[in-house]
């Protein structure tokens, strides 16, 4: 459930705001949703970082990986499919530790 | 606990998005960079095109029609010129912002505000040769014009109607790369441009190197080996043309020049070449050189242009044929356009950043450039009155020094004061040791004040509006009275079947050799003596032969009035095109496109078979004895494929090297002397092979030409055969010996197309090599319908996400040309047309 809330709301956010939305996005999401930090981290490392890998490829396969493939020659990566792995990692550290901040924030705050 | 934890993971979470906003190093920010909603992804275009697209944008007065071909070429329909070049500079920002960017940014000395210390030195070189002070003072005369103000204004509205519109995830990827943010276009960047122009084609200089060789070897020698004229010559207005003009009075030698000339015992000594009156940066060596960084004028940054008139063509028209050479990069320096408004129906390339058409044809006219190479730039030797250097010594008397303080931001770091001094003459670019950089601008003598014509009042973009709108001779001729810098060889065509060339700009009226050395600024009589009038530049109408040319070469035989240099580019390529030309009959656009990619060495032709003459076969190993024979088999032509290309080049190498070397030092970048020419060479040893010079005086021996050829032809079999294997080996094909390469214009790697296989070589006719060559080659045959055919070493596109963004290499490589689609009408079908955007006012 907490992965289908944060995985809508980053998808929905790619194309209006900023990136570090998906951080608030799951912070948000866990504070309300998030029941133990395991489920937490992963929902939010899972959802953003699979977000960020559909929005790249969304732009990169009609274009053929020309871009991303040069991108990877730019910085000496064999091939486009390592940039992607690299951005989706990326999007999922940044969504799976605001997540379990969500989490950790929101036990502070009441006495479980 | 539990607060400590959230506090933590709250912690590392904020730590974490702040590092992926950081730039660390030279890295762009990762997180930024990467991610897909305005990183780099963002860039990658889609291959679907948009059929028909509709914009409201700002300052607009009547809608505009823009048409894309199949390259993505726009083909702009306005209503009036406002609209016109508005919408140029909002198509051209587009597709190429960044670019227009950074080449304005490095003209006006501004690089360090966004890449950091690393650029402060080329920055401060720019401001203090006076690029800014230059584009202020050609500002000045654009917008005196009022048409021209329009056309300036117009322009930057565009690009301001596109930048202000612009998210952070529509950025071109350099800017997020090197992460920072597009800003507003200024009229005065449109100045910029020209500036770099005059920079990449009028801002080099051998006044340095050859003040140092005349201390050195004395004024006869370097009469002797430097002479006024080249011994070769095919200059571009044909001999024996008459100069139907009265000149002005031709300006005596000054006195100081006089001296400096006879002074010739007294010189001979190989002293440190720093007198007192001019002082050279760098320790000195034990040999007595001093530590420089000096930049010889390279060869081989080689344009052509011609025409052929209709008496010698299929169609009975006209044909002519352009192929400019620059530095080439990825995206390309050109952007082609077609621009169509009252008036007005014009297509070719456009400089990304300045409005009109540069080089290109409408239904009348066509016109195309290459460059003169006048001697429009000359140091002054400044006597300042003592250490506070507020006054300097000219014409008798002390004069006040004005002080211009250019203003550096740094990304990082603390904005730089740097006071510029400036004297009548212009800008004291390095006026003492301490100022100049340790390692560069070798060329640049110290203590010395730059008379550069790039600094003067302008307005050479009304040249271009005029070419655009030219119908006839007259017009064109009128256009040229316009131009100032950097001086060009206008080549014309017109669909009245006139043909013609002139070698212009604005020129000083010099005394002859003025400026061939560093001059001494007290003297009055060293200044540039006014103008040559532009109705008296060198020009030639319909000559008889049939056809004119130019390759960089001399503008002019002997006799000629006025000094325009003292050496222009050496003769073959013009020679090439010359016989070509003469022996074509009924000539088509295929004819002019093979000349183009022509690879055959004139150098070659005339020395090749002298050289051979003195090796002697009986005295040769087996190997050397196949070298002999391919380089014997050699068509002359520097194909890729051809062995015997690398042969003869590493042999001349070989022999120029070794010829020069004992008394003139090595060819490298810290030697303060320059070489005699390839041309004043192949004349001593043409004429002269028992010439002192081809003695080694590091030798017991008196050597000659024949014996310092047999030198340079073993060390050449032993230098190939160590580095490529067996003789013949494809390895040793020209393609694969010669450097030919297109990086990005940041040399990001991935983003150019590095290294490639290809043929030609500085004095062919396809000046390829390194990283410059043919930046766009055009052909256009005039008549009641004109046609044109072009292409370019890139793309339309300067996104590397896009599919436009080297789509026409290939076509270039092979050496073909696109058929260009010239459209009467916005409403014009063609099959080519792939989408259409309309503009309209917001």
């Amino acid at each position: 459930m907490l992965f289908v809330i944060i995985f809508i709301a980053t998808f929905c956010s790619g194309f209006l705001f900023t990136w570090w939305a998906a951080a608030i996005i799951a912070f948000v999401a866990t504070f309300y949703a998030g029941r133990t930090a395991t489920q937490s981290f992963w929902s939010g490392f899972l959802a953003v970082g699979s977000v960020w890998g559909v929005h790249a490829l969304l732009k990169s396969v009609p274009n053929d990986h020309i871009l991303a493939d040069r991108v990877a020659k730019m910085v000496h990566l064999p091939g486009w499919i390592w940039l992607l792995i690299i951005t989706m990692l990326i999007g999922g550290i940044l969504g799976g530790m605001s997540a379990l901040s969500g989490l950790l924030v929101k036990r502070a705050f009441t006495h479980v | 606990m539990k607060y400590f934890k959230a506090i933590f993971s709250v912690a590392v979470t904020l730590a974490l998005i702040w590092a992926l906003q950081h730039k660390f190093g030279d890295l762009p920010p990762v997180g930024n960079f990467l991610n897909p909603a305005n990183g780099f992804w963002q860039n990658s275009e889609s291959k679907h095109i948009l059929v028909s697209e509709e914009l409201k944008i700002e300052g607009l007065q009547q809608p505009v029609t823009i048409r894309f071909d199949s390259n993505m070429v726009p083909h702009i329909f306005a209503k009036n010129n406002h609209d016109l070049y508005l919408a140029q500079g909002y198509i051209t920002a587009r597709d190429r912002l960044w670019q227009m960017d950074i080449q304005t940014r490095s003209a006006s000395g501004r690089l360090s505000e966004v890449v950091g210390p690393k650029a402060l030195e080329v920055d401060r070189y720019h401001r203090r040769m006076g690029m800014v002070y230059g584009a202020e003072n050609t500002l000045k005369g654009m917008m005196k014009d009022p048409v021209m103000r329009e056309v300036i204004n117009a322009y930057t509205e565009g690009v301001n109607s596109y930048v202000r519109n612009l998210s952070p995830r529509d950025y071109p990827i350099e800017f997020k790369l090197l992460d920072y943010k597009p800003e507003e276009w200024k009229p005065i960047n449109c100045a910029f441009l020209l500036k770099l122009m005059s920079e990449t084609l009028a801002g080099g200089s051998d006044e340095f190197l050859m003040t140092s060789t005349l201390k050195k070897f004395g004024a006869a020698t370097v009469k002797d080996l430097f002479p006024d004229y080249p011994f070769r010559e095919d200059p571009i207005i044909p001999v024996g043309t008459k100069w139907n003009f009265k000149p002005l009075t031709i300006p005596q030698p000054s006195k100081t020049f006089l001296a400096e000339q006879s002074d010739i015992k007294t010189t001979q000594k190989v002293e440190g070449i720093g007198s007192n009156n001019w002082v050279i940066s760098g320790s000195k060596t034990a040999s007595g050189y001093p530590i420089l960084k000096t930049t010889q004028k390279v060869e081989g940054i080689g344009s052509n242009n011609w025409v052929i008139s209709g008496s010698k063509t299929a169609s009975g028209y006209p044909i002519l044929a352009n192929d400019p050479h620059l530095n080439l990069t990825l995206p390309s320096i050109w952007y082609q356009m077609q621009l169509e408004a009252p008036g007005v129906n014009v297509y070719g390339v456009t400089l990304p950043g300045a409005p009109c058409v540069v080089i290109g044809y409408n239904n009348k006219i066509s016109w195309g450039v290459t460059n003169v190479d006048a001697d429009v730039l000359d140091w002054y030797q400044i006597k300042f009155k003592d250490n506070a250097k507020n006054e300097y010594w000219y014409n008798n008397k002390w004069n006040k020094v004005s002080r211009r303080v250019e203003v550096i931001n740094i990304r990082g770091e603390k904005p730089l004061y740097d006071t510029v001094l400036y004297t009548h003459h212009g800008p004291v670019v390095y006026e003492d040791t301490n100022k100049k950089p340790k390692d560069s601008y070798g060329n640049i003598p110290v203590g010395t004040a730059l008379r550069w014509i790039a600094h003067d009042e302008s307005n050479e973009f009304k040249t271009f509006y005029l070419l655009n709108r030219g119908k006839n001779y007259d017009d064109y001729r009128e256009a040229l009275t316009y131009y100032t810098a950097p001086a060009q060889n206008f080549i014309f065509a017109s669909a009245d079947k006139d043909i013609a060339i002139t070698p212009n700009g604005k020129l000083p009226l010099k005394f002859k050799d003025q400026g061939k050395f560093i001059l001494d600024g007290t003297d009055p009589d060293n200044d540039w003596h006014g103008w040559i009038p532009a109705s008296q530049n060198p020009t030639a109408k319909n000559p008889a032969q049939g056809y004119l040319s130019s390759a960089n070469q001399s503008s002019t035989d002997q006799s000629y009035p006025y000094y325009i240099n003292w050496q222009f580019g050496p003769y073959e390529r013009g020679k090439r095109i010359n016989t070509r030309l003469a022996a074509m009959q009924k000539a088509t656009v295929d004819s002019m496109r093979v000349l183009q990619t022509d690879n055959y060495s004139i150098f070659a032709q005339d020395v090749l078979a002298e050289m051979l003459k003195y090796i002697d076969s009986t005295k040769l190993d087996e190997t050397q004895i196949q070298v002999l024979n391919i380089l014997k088999n050699w068509n002359k032509r520097f194909d890729a494929d051809e062995v015997g290309a690398s042969i003869f080049d590493a042999w001349w190498h070989n022999f120029y090297t070794q010829t020069w070397q004992d008394q003139f030092g090595k060819l490298t970048d810290d030697n303060p002397l320059k070489w005699p020419t390839r041309d004043r060479t192949v004349e001593l040893l043409l004429k002269e092979p028992k010439s002192k010079w081809f003695n080694n005086t590091r030798t017991p021996i008196v050597e000659t030409a024949g014996d310092v050829l047999s030198n340079a032809f073993a060390a050449t079999v032993s230098q190939l055969t160590h580095k490529y294997g067996k003789p013949g080996n494809s390895k040793c094909q020209w393609g694969n010996v010669k450097e030919t390469y297109i990086n990005h214009l940041a040399n990001i790697p991935g983003f150019g197309l590095g290294r490639f296989k290809a043929g030609g070589t500085s004095s062919t006719v396809n000046a390829l090599i390194d990283g410059h060559g043919p930046s766009w080659r055009m052909v256009v045959q005039m008549g009641p319908q004109v046609k044109g055919y072009g292409v370019f070493p890139g793309g339309e596109s300067g996104n590397p996400g896009s599919y436009f963004y080297d789509n026409m290499l290939k076509t270039w490589q092979n050496g073909k040309l696109n058929e260009l689609l010239f459209m009467q009408s916005a409403n014009d079908q063609s099959k080519k047309i792939k989408s259409t955007l309309t503009l309209t006012a917001k």
